[in-house]
């Protein structure tokens, strides 16, 4: 009886907790579907569902020209940020070398600064050498920013990989390069899946790097340009939820393939170092 | 794992076991040197992008904080002047306050729910729960910008909030949340919440699977229901994890920026107003670098002290 009622209880206070992360996406996802102008922000299913939001919404905040950014931004970050983690982690993993316990405390420090503390003096570097206000103003920051996370994550996996492995291969005469490239990475598949899923997460979703370097509405990223348009057009609540809607979708449709790297990634990743 | 890699490759490298002699100690100094350089090699271009854009900027911001300066005209020395304010000056004081009590809202909720879940899903049986961690990780993914666009619905005046409690009668409680005084800032704080509970508990669930099922099984044979199981076995297992949780969430929690930007402001007045945004508004917006910089390096101070804080009382009790 007791196990039936816990179980009961178990199952009420789970559902509670999913309710309590569903029914907000609902909101979001109801509001955009309104009629163009109610305020209702509340859970209904609208009467006539307005799918022409979204056109409306794509159009009216640019969300090409700011879609484009963001993917230009992301194809800037992720592969040279993840192949240079990989050799922070090759080195840090596999190598034994004078400094390496120095080095890899001054990266993890990068983990704990606060952002906000860094941008300030970034700005200014930027702008005198003509950087702000171009891709590569938020590309390059952002390579360096994910580096502690990158060189830690990679590295636990290398250190993870059988000795012998190397062994082998060393005995082989094969150079360091070729043993990164034909002997590790070919069984790293999964490490690097995960670590550039979360690279295209927090470069799609980064927010106050993009608002203090870019003011060219031309090269704006996809959150930026939402936080503006939330700005401008207060009253337009279906239009608003629309645009959420637009710029969540390509994060959540890598989610919901990549779920299992994504947990793995933040949560077991940190366990592990 | 790497220096027992190191000394066997010195093995295979001198090749047969002579004794060590004076030419095998050099080249075995040598070879080791050899080694440094490739990971010397490979580290120039990760270690040089981390410091060009985090550590040399982060120093420069602590210079900046010694001194006044409006970001275009030249530089007055100001010694410790903008550290002084941060402490007295009450816009600045209040923000420095809320990092702290966003700790509560950030960490201590998140953390006491999921253990609360935790102990509900975990222990003697093991269903997995995959699609309940999923939907309750979700929000660490989202865009903070999206996030916060979301609960300024939920906490309208019309939202999902205001609903909610004229369903269950208490309709004259509700209000337009996120332009109160006293609500503004808890109604933020919660987001912060709904964010890292998914994070949190997705920590536990990991480390809570570890747990040998026998000692479960002990105390319930000893007569020790659920209660129990979770005092005395699960809770010292996730000791770490629950050190881990706390890190990462204090660290979010006192650098927040994205949702306070996007659905407050700070506002109304500085009801909401956190280091993070002030910094911003300080820097780019009142051109007051100096005193964004010194309120900059207080806040890195404070993470530093809480981190350094909580590792501590992990390692003390473990």
């Amino acid at each position: 009886m007791t196990t039936r009622l816990e179980w009961l209880g178990t199952r009420a206070v789970m559902l509670f907790a999913l309710l309590s992360i569903v029914i907000p996406l609902l909101v979001i996802a109801t509001t955009a579907l309104e009629p163009p102008g109610s305020l209702n922000t509340g859970l209904s299913w609208p009467a006539h569902p307005h799918w022409g939001n979204f056109v409306s919404a794509w159009s009216v905040a640019g969300f090409s020209t700011l879609m484009r950014s963001s993917v230009i931004v992301c194809i800037g970050v992720v592969p040279v940020g993840v192949v240079l983690a990989t050799c922070a982690g090759y080195a840090f993993g596999t190598i034994d070398f004078p400094g390496k316990r120095v080095i890899f405390a001054g990266l993890m420090i990068g983990l704990a600064v606060p952002y906000e503390a860094i941008v300030i003096a970034l700005y200014y570097n930027l702008k005198s050498v003509g950087l702000t206000n171009t891709y590569l103003s938020v590309i390059l920051p952002l390579i360096g920013a994910f580096m502690p996370f990158g060189a830690f994550w990679m590295r636990n996996h290398f250190a993870h990989t059988p000795v012998a492995l190397i062994e082998a291969a060393q005995m082989d005469g094969a150079s360091d390069l070729t043993i990164l490239t034909k002997v590790l990475l070919p069984n790293s598949r999964a490490a690097l899946s995960t670590l550039a899923v979360l690279y295209f997460t927090w470069t799609w979703n980064q927010f106050l790097l993009v608002l203090i370097m870019i003011q060219d509405p031309a090269r704006e990223t996809a959150p930026l340009g939402l936080a503006l348009f939330v700005g401008q057009y207060t009253t337009n609540l279906p239009l608003l939820s629309a645009g959420t809607l637009i710029v969540i979708a390509p994060v959540m449709i890598v989610y919901m393939f990549f779920q299992r790297q994504f947990i793995a990634g933040l949560a077991h990743g940190a366990i592990k170092g | 794992m790497s220096t027992v890699l190191a000394g066997q490759e010195t093995v295979a490298a001198t090749g047969s076991a002579t004794a060590v002699t004076q030419p095998g100690r050099r080249r075995r100094l040598s070879r080791k040197w050899r080694r440094a350089l490739v990971a010397y090699a490979f580290l120039l271009l990760p270690v040089g992008f981390y410091a060009v854009f985090m550590i040399l900027p982060w120093i420069q911001t602590i210079v900046l904080s010694f001194y006044n300066w409006d970001g275009i005209g030249t530089k007055t020395g100001a010694g410790f002047s903008n550290f002084v304010h941060v402490f007295s000056d009450p816009q600045l004081r209040v923000a420095v306050v809320h990092a702290f009590e966003l700790m509560l809202y950030f960490c201590v909720i998140p953390i006491v729910s999921a253990l609360f879940l935790t102990a509900l899903i975990t222990g003697p049986r093991r269903p997995h729960w995959t699609f309940t961690r999923a939907v309750l990780f979700l929000p660490q993914v989202l865009p903070a910008v999206a996030v916060a666009v979301i609960w300024q619905w939920m906490y309208g005046e019309n939202g999902f909030i205001n609903q909610a409690l004229r369903w269950v009668g208490l309709g004259r409680v509700a209000q337009p949340w996120l332009a109160s005084f006293t609500w503004a800032f808890p109604a933020v704080g919660l987001v912060g919440s709904w964010i890292t509970l998914g994070l949190c508990l997705a920590f536990f669930i990991a480390g809570a699977q570890r747990i040998p099922i026998e000692l479960y099984e002990a105390i319930a044979t000893d007569g020790g229901g659920r209660l129990r199981q979770f005092r005395w076995v699960t809770l010292p297992h996730l000791r770490g994890e629950i050190v881990i949780a706390a890190t990462v969430t204090a660290i979010s929690a006192m650098s927040a920026f994205d949702i306070v930007f996007v659905m407050t402001g700070g506002g109304p007045g500085v009801a909401s107003i956190v280091p993070g945004l002030l910094i911003y508004q300080l820097a780019f917006t009142a051109f007051n670098v100096g005193q964004a910089s010194a309120l900059a390096v207080v806040l890195s101070l404070l993470v530093l002290l809480v981190i350094t804080v909580l590792r501590l009382a992990g390692r003390e009790r473990s």
